[in-house]
């Protein structure tokens, strides 16, 4: 028998990948301790030491808006703290609105009708293709800034009051009897879809109807109105703006910063989203469409028991990806000068000069919450996956 | 079986207008709801622009800006070596586009912007000297439009796939001469690069520099080295997981501080690399996407044929991988050259800085409408023309 003839050894694929990955992990370390010890060097040189300390010794830049309280006398940790809950308030209220908007948008780019469908290629079309910066600026400073100053206010029915300080419109209020009314609903909900279920497995054994829907909704209309001649009051309040010496108590206001960032991240992601909304009800086949037809389902319920489920699973992996496009997006807030995760880092490093801790920790952040948004949004894909045997 | 069926009218015949807004405006009650919702916001937007546009918005702030814009503040005595690149890369261009197909639309449509950029250079301003060089950029544009398929069929198809690119490369040469000096020219530092010109260079420059890192992170992260694999997704991950601003900024910061410190980097070189470093990532991401979609047998085929990897990977692998993602690449490249308005925010000026800073001369304060405006026109242009680009390639490089 001949011998296959082998080549030389360091021919031999083991031995070579070997040899590949070695060099690869020798230059990549090698980089490593070559930017290292330069950055030690070059710290040493500007006299900068490392370490998080600063975070809690020194104090923080001002912040204009803040949902918690915060002072510039407070210490950098806090402003980080603050900025993040601007960040999240404005990445969690976007991802909701532009959802929204752009499931419209992408359903009405499959309407029947011809102005409707043409209305919303254009918003998509024109959205999509002007860089999220300009819009931005362009809301900010075209749109809101240009607003009528707070003493010559539009005031729209509502009240809802536009000005150049910002929105204020009505908003609800939550009460006293708040607690008792979640409590009692959330009882009421457990036990309404219990029977709820009950019913339906009554329907399947017997055959025939047994009204799956009223007696639940009767129970929870039961248990609202016994809440209610309880605690005599309803479960929330309109709490409706009111201007008292130029100054807005009351509803719900919005700075004009947050108000232009929130608007220009929520039209320009529910234009993508509304692409991706349109590719995954067009990629649910025509037959399925018949078929539910030829079942007679109504048009709502064919789209809530047979398209959207299927849409859903072509639409939620793209749609995290906005979703995250949206997250990271949120930091262009630096432009408009609302105080987000960016503007407080950038700005704690004008005033301490800790670049490597702070570049340290925005790149934390950042990733913590793309890792969360992914997170969640996995598992919620997986829970609408086809389940096969 | 048809024969069975009775006859039916043709359901539907589309000449008449009527019919046509029936079907698609008013087919059901809130189909006629919609239309009218629909034509009452068209009525109340058009309205709106056309008054802004015709009585409140004042167009001189284009007018008399239009040189910041596009070139920002590079010496004026130096003005013609862009006006020469420009010509350099329409003669370079055009010749391209000629050798590969011969259009006559291509032509008329060339001969027709020329003519309407010698009626729009008067109105922003130009004289003479501007009038010429528009004259030359369509001249040689046709000519060498007509050139192109003369070429093609009297020299020898081997110069000319060799010879196209290597002008390409030679064209990269004399444009970043022409730009920073040396040479005989006196030299410009990248501080006075501003406006378009800085937002095109930086775009040209990340896209020419991130293909390949993104070819070859995609490469690494396919890889069955672990070592290698787990690299390239720690990279890709990471930088997928920070926004642009952030790895701007760390760019902006870092580098100075990781290399020596006789090494002084300046602002146009960091965004650069900030930019190439964030679209490699996303980039390699696309690529990757081409390389699953190659079947295994490819693969076998070419290594029974006894190619060596190398040779696997450049002459079956990547040519249909690339290709199955030109529309995910070009996206990307668009995307990229629409972050590059982010350079404003660490303070470069290109497009959108220099916006700002006319927009900050007392002349023109609050003209933001017609300042945004515009420059959202001219990168919606850049942005039409890669998609176009993008259109056509895939056409050209389509399995016949």
């Amino acid at each position: 028998m001949p011998k296959l003839r082998q080549g030389s050894w360091w021919r031999q694929p083991r031995v070579r990948n070997g040899l590949v990955q070695g060099l690869v992990l020798l230059l990549v370390g090698f980089a490593v301790i070559y930017f290292g010890a330069n950055l030690i060097q070059n710290l040493q040189r500007l006299r900068l030491p490392f370490g998080f300390d600063f975070l809690v010794s020194k104090s923080g830049p001002s912040i204009g808006e803040t949902l918690i309280e915060y002072s510039p006398t407070d210490n950098i940790a806090r402003a980080f703290g603050v900025a993040l809950l601007n960040t999240l308030r404005v990445v969690i209220l976007g991802i909701l609105l532009a959802t929204i908007i752009g499931i419209g948008v992408g359903i009405a780019r499959l309407s029947d009708n011809w102005l409707v469908r043409k209305l919303a290629t254009v918003y998509v079309e024109t959205l999509r293709n002007f860089p999220l910066l300009l819009q931005l600026l362009f809301w900010y400073l075209a749109v809101f800034l240009k607003l009528p100053t707070f003493k010559n206010r539009v005031q729209l029915p509502g009240p809802i009051m536009l000005s150049k300080n910002g929105v204020a419109f009505p908003w609800l209020q939550g009460n006293a009897a708040t607690l008792t009314w979640m409590l009692a609903l959330a009882v009421g909900s457990v036990l309404a879809l219990l029977l709820w279920r009950y019913l339906i497995r009554l329907q399947i054994e017997r055959g025939s109807t047994t009204q799956s829907w009223l007696w639940p909704l009767l129970l929870l209309i039961g248990v609202g109105g016994v809440v209610a001649l309880i605690t005599q009051r309803f479960p929330f309040e309109v709490s409706r703006p009111q201007v008292d010496n130029l100054v807005v108590t009351g509803g719900l206001q919005f700075t004009s910063e947050f108000s232009a960032l929130l608007l220009g991240l929520t039209l320009y992601t529910a234009a993508f989203i509304a692409e991706i909304v349109r590719a995954g009800i067009r990629s649910v086949s025509q037959g399925q469409w018949e078929a539910a037809r030829a079942l007679g389902l109504k048009p709502i319920l064919m789209m809530r028991f047979v398209v959207f489920p299927q849409a859903l699973r072509v639409i939620v992996p793209p749609l995290t990806s906005q979703y995250l496009n949206l997250a990271k997006n949120s930091s262009l807030a630096v432009a408009v000068g609302y105080p987000d995760i960016y503007y407080v880092a950038s700005a704690s490093l004008e005033e301490t000069g800790r670049s490597v801790e702070i570049v340290l920790l925005l790149m934390a952040i950042y990733l913590t919450m793309s890792l969360l948004i992914s997170i969640l949004m996995n598992l919620y894909n997986r829970s609408i996956q086809l389940v096969e045997r | 079986m048809s024969l069975l069926l009775p006859k039916s009218p043709t359901p539907f015949s589309a000449s008449s207008i009527v019919t046509w807004l029936q079907r698609n405006l008013f087919s059901t009650w809130y189909n006629c709801l919609l239309t009218i919702a629909s034509l009452w916001m068209i009525y109340l937007g058009g309205r709106g622009l056309f008054l802004w546009m015709f009585s409140q918005a004042q167009w001189t702030v284009l007018q008399a800006n239009l040189r910041l814009f596009f070139v920002g503040r590079f010496p004026i005595d130096q003005i013609w070596r862009v006006w020469c690149i420009v010509l350099l890369l329409c003669a370079v261009a055009s010749l391209t586009v000629g050798v590969i197909q011969r259009s006559r639309i291509l032509l008329i449509s060339v001969g027709a912007l020329t003519a309407i950029g010698l009626g729009i250079v008067p109105l922003g301003g130009g004289q003479g000297p501007e009038m010429i060089w528009v004259t030359a950029m369509g001249g040689v544009s046709l000519l060498n439009l007509l050139l192109g398929p003369w070429l093609k069929t009297h020299l020898p198809q081997r110069l000319i796939v060799r010879g196209l690119p290597c002008i390409w490369f030679l064209t990269v040469f004399v444009v970043l001469w022409l730009l920073t000096g040396g040479l005989g020219l006196s030299t410009i530092g990248t501080n006075v690069w501003q406006g378009l010109l800085l937002t095109v260079l930086t775009a040209v420059v990340s896209i020419a520099l991130s293909f390949p890192i993104g070819v070859l992170l995609a490469l690494g992260r396919r890889s069955p080295l672990p070592v290698i694999r787990t690299l390239s997704v720690l990279y890709i991950e990471v930088i997928r997981g920070l926004p642009l601003i952030g790895v701007l900024f760390v760019a902006g910061v870092m580098l100075p501080l990781i290399l020596p410190s006789q090494v002084q980097l300046d602002a146009v070189l960091r965004a650069v690399c900030g930019l190439t470093l964030f679209s490699a990532a996303y980039l390699a991401e696309n690529v990757r996407g081409g390389l699953q979609s190659i079947p295994q047998g490819q693969i076998e085929a070419a290594k029974a044929l006894g190619l060596n990897p190398v040779l696997v990977l450049g002459l079956v692998v990547l040519p249909q991988a690339l290709r199955s993602v030109i529309p995910a690449i070009v996206g990307q490249f668009i995307g990229l050259f629409k972050n590059t308005s982010l350079l404003s925010i660490i303070g470069l000026v290109e497009l959108t800085g220099i916006s700002r800073s006319i927009l900050s001369q007392p002349r023109f304060i609050g003209r933001h409408g017609e300042v945004y405006l515009f420059i959202g026109l001219l990168y919606w242009l850049f942005c039409y023309l890669m998609s176009l680009g993008s259109r056509r390639l895939e056409r050209q490089l389509s399995v016949k």
